[in-house]
């Protein structure tokens, strides 16, 4: 049984990192696009067994119930967003925004950063975890620049600036939790290990956690884009190609999050050291209200989107905070929805911006008239995002409001503030590009629209009703989380 | 453990300090470069006293890498770089000397107020190497804030990753993984910076970054 799952593990950054060198050796590019969908579809589906495989781990590689939930979720968007990818990819390279070139190094650092998401989530291991992450910022960096634009290059350096702070003061957290446990584990990769950190973290000294945990919420908090070391996400949205929008909002800030969580839970092991919960309430709450407030002054319409992702990151580290099985659970959902809900509205960002030329939201109007299907998916993502019923985001943020009103019901009051101060800044944003006298179109553009439905679909389904399957599943990695 | 042991680490971790330091207020950019060598020396030679007093040959390997690729190879392409971009006389304005050595000041303070009661359980040598590990990742970030040249950044930020080596050397037996990994994230960073620069270059004709600024022109 443990030799499958080894199998299966390893094939979820085997198949990646085998496909990274494919493309790069592809000098087709519609080939290239193909190769890049087959294999993030045979990622995903290796993704699946470990549904049916009993986990059990390796030297390097772990599976547990809370990363399959992540690893799920990441393959199943990378695989729908390297569908979409090779659309919006046609359309690039017809109206020469991209060479051929350029998309093959395009094609390679995609199935580079499925694989290093990949191994940040299965690692059984600190340091290797942070090497991941690493790998997977310098990928997209080298993404967010491909245009070569001035604002392109601007984007991507404030991003790997950010970035590389950030992960910095991530190695030196890991490197203090190392040396809480050496005392206790002894030398060498024991003192590294989830699994045996987790047995032991009763036994560690509390004062060397706090002083780590510190640096680690700062360090993967960036990547997370919690306030105030949130400035490159905007940026990085804005001006990378749009599939890669779509992967940093649904997925990277997921496996940040996934690191912050991994490290609140070995605190939260320790009774002596400080309880994480308050750190992450208020760098939630303070993200959540800074970007309900930048909502209303954007212009572009990808920042828009991108500040929305930074507001929905502050909920969920906000529930994740609170803890506790129910808020838990509305943290999980929240993240699941909010990633399939904003890739999503991505995918018809992108389109949208192609067919109009621009990405300015004052020079698009009219959207449902002139690019119906568009349009309506657009007004449909965005009606699920500010979390109107029968949605699956209405639900989740109902559960994390509720459980908020039951334990604390102070902090309820800024969190409903934030959440409707963006409800509204979004809904006037969409009303103007929605509706009203259609702007011009620059050309025509052959979306695909499979992966947007796909998504929509299955936000509407959660909001409608949950599997009682996924409902114990959840539950499950909510106690876990403690 | 003797104390002239202890005391020859922690001689070489407060000259890596100090070095940053000289880091801080260098404004010619040769320089710069000449300063970070010393830096990657004194590294190097901290590394080595650790695996010497630890007893861990790997350590060697990483003080190895730490003085061919940091101490010579980096700075010498450095150098190619800025005469390529004949930026190599440049004088850089480094607004307020003596308020960002302050700061560097109470920066070291405060990491040795914050480390030292937090690793009391860790054995001498390791506490004050963390603490001095941790002055040295605060400096560096203090001088990628006050620079505006995007070399003097990537020297702020390498100096940074050099307090990470410290502090894991320092580390008892952590796993060589990590410190390879760390020199090879150094390698990749190190690409992408260059291949930045020279996009920069082509776009801008110089690489300071106040020109990106310019390019933002009046987006938040």
């Amino acid at each position: 049984m443990s030799s499958n799952l080894f199998m299966v593990s390893n094939a979820l950054i085997g198949i990646p990192a085998a496909a990274a060198i494919a493309v790069a050796l592809e000098p087709e590019y519609r080939r290239s696009a193909i190769i890049n969908v087959c294999a993030s579809g045979a990622t995903f589906l290796f993704a699946l067994v470990l549904l049916i495989v009993e986990p059990e781990s390796s030297d390097y590689l772990f599976v547990d119930d809370l990363n399959i939930v992540f690893v799920v979720l990441s393959t199943f968007i990378g695989f729908t967003t390297s569908v979409y990818s090779a659309s919006y990819i046609d359309h690039e390279i017809e109206t020469g925004r991209l060479t051929p070139a350029n998309v093959r190094f395009y094609h390679a650092m995609y199935q580079s950063l499925m694989g290093a998401m990949n191994l940040a989530l299965l690692a059984s291991n600190i340091g290797l975890m942070w090497v991941a992450v690493e790998v997977a910022t310098l990928t997209t960096v080298l993404m967010v620049g491909i245009y070569r634009t001035p604002h392109a290059l601007e984007a991507a350096w404030k991003y790997f600036i950010l970035g590389s702070v950030g992960i910095a003061l991530a190695l030196f957290g890991t490197i203090l939790i190392y040396m809480a446990a050496e005392p206790v584990l002894g030398q060498g990769y024991d003192a590294m290990v989830w699994k045996t950190l987790m047995q032991q973290a009763s036994r560690f000294d509390p004062r060397m956690l706090n002083v780590a945990f510190v640096f680690l919420m700062l360090g993967y908090g960036t990547k997370v884009g919690l306030a105030p070391m949130h400035a490159w996400l905007p940026d990085a949205h804005a001006e990378g190609p749009t599939p890669i929008s779509a992967v940093l909002s649904g997925l990277l800030l997921n496996v940040a999050l996934y690191a912050v969580l991994r490290f609140k839970m070995l605190l939260t092991a320790n009774a002596a050291a400080i309880t994480p919960g308050p750190l992450m309430i208020t760098l939630g709450l303070a993200s959540l209200i800074m970007a309900a407030f930048m909502l209303y002054r954007r212009d572009d319409i990808k920042r828009l989107f991108a500040y929305s992702s930074i507001e929905h990151m502050g909920i969920i580290a906000f529930a994740f905070g609170m803890g506790g099985p129910l808020a838990n659970f509305a943290g999980l959902l929240h993240m699941t929805m909010h990633s399939l809900t904003k890739s999503a509205i991505f995918f018809s960002v992108g389109h949208i911006a192609q067919a109009k030329g621009t990405q300015k939201i004052a020079e698009i109007r009219g959207l449902t008239q002139s690019q119906p299907a568009l349009g309506w998916t657009l007004v449909a993502g965005v009606v699920a995002i500010i979390g109107l019923p029968p949605l699956g985001i209405f639900m989740s943020e109902f559960l994390v409001v509720s459980s908020t009103f039951a334990r604390q019901p102070l902090l309820a009051i800024p969190l409903v503030f934030g959440l409707l101060l963006a409800f509204g800044a979004l809904l006037l944003r969409l009303t103007g590009m929605a509706f009203g006298e259609p702007s011009r179109d620059a050309g025509e553009v052959k979306a695909s629209m499979l992966p947007l439905y796909a998504h929509l679909s299955l936000v509407l389904l959660a909001g409608l009703y949950l599997p009682s399957h996924l409902v114990a599943w959840f539950q499950n990695v909510a106690r876990l989380l403690g | 453990m003797d104390l002239l042991t202890i005391d020859i680490a922690h001689v070489l971790a407060g000259a890596l300090v100090l070095t940053s330091f000289m880091l801080l207020y260098q404004d010619r950019l040769s320089g710069l470069i000449n300063i970070y060598t010393l830096h990657a020396v004194v590294l190097s030679l901290s590394v080595a006293w650790q695996a010497y007093y630890q007893d861990a040959p790997h350590l060697y390997v990483t003080a190895g890498i730490a003085v061919i690729f940091k101490a010579v190879i980096i700075p010498f392409s450095l150098r190619r770089i800025i005469e390529r971009l004949r930026i190599h006389r440049t004088v850089e304005v480094v607004g307020g000397v003596g308020v960002t050595m302050l700061i560097g000041i109470f920066l070291t303070a405060l990491s040795l107020v914050v480390m030292l009661p937090a690793t009391a359980s860790a054995d001498p040598l390791a506490r004050e190497d963390i603490a001095f590990a941790l002055a040295i990742v605060l400096l560096g970030l203090l001088m990628m804030v006050t620079r505006r040249n995007a070399v003097s950044q990537i020297i702020g930020f390498m100096s940074l990753e050099n307090g990470l080596i410290l502090a894991a050397a320092g580390a008892h037996g952590m796993p060589l993984v990590v410190e390879i990994s760390v020199a090879f994230s150094i390698l990749i960073a190190f690409i992408v910076i260059g291949i930045f620069l020279f996009r920069i270059r082509e776009r801008f004709d110089n690489v300071d970054l106040f020109e990106l600024d310019r390019v933002r022109g009046g987006r938040s």
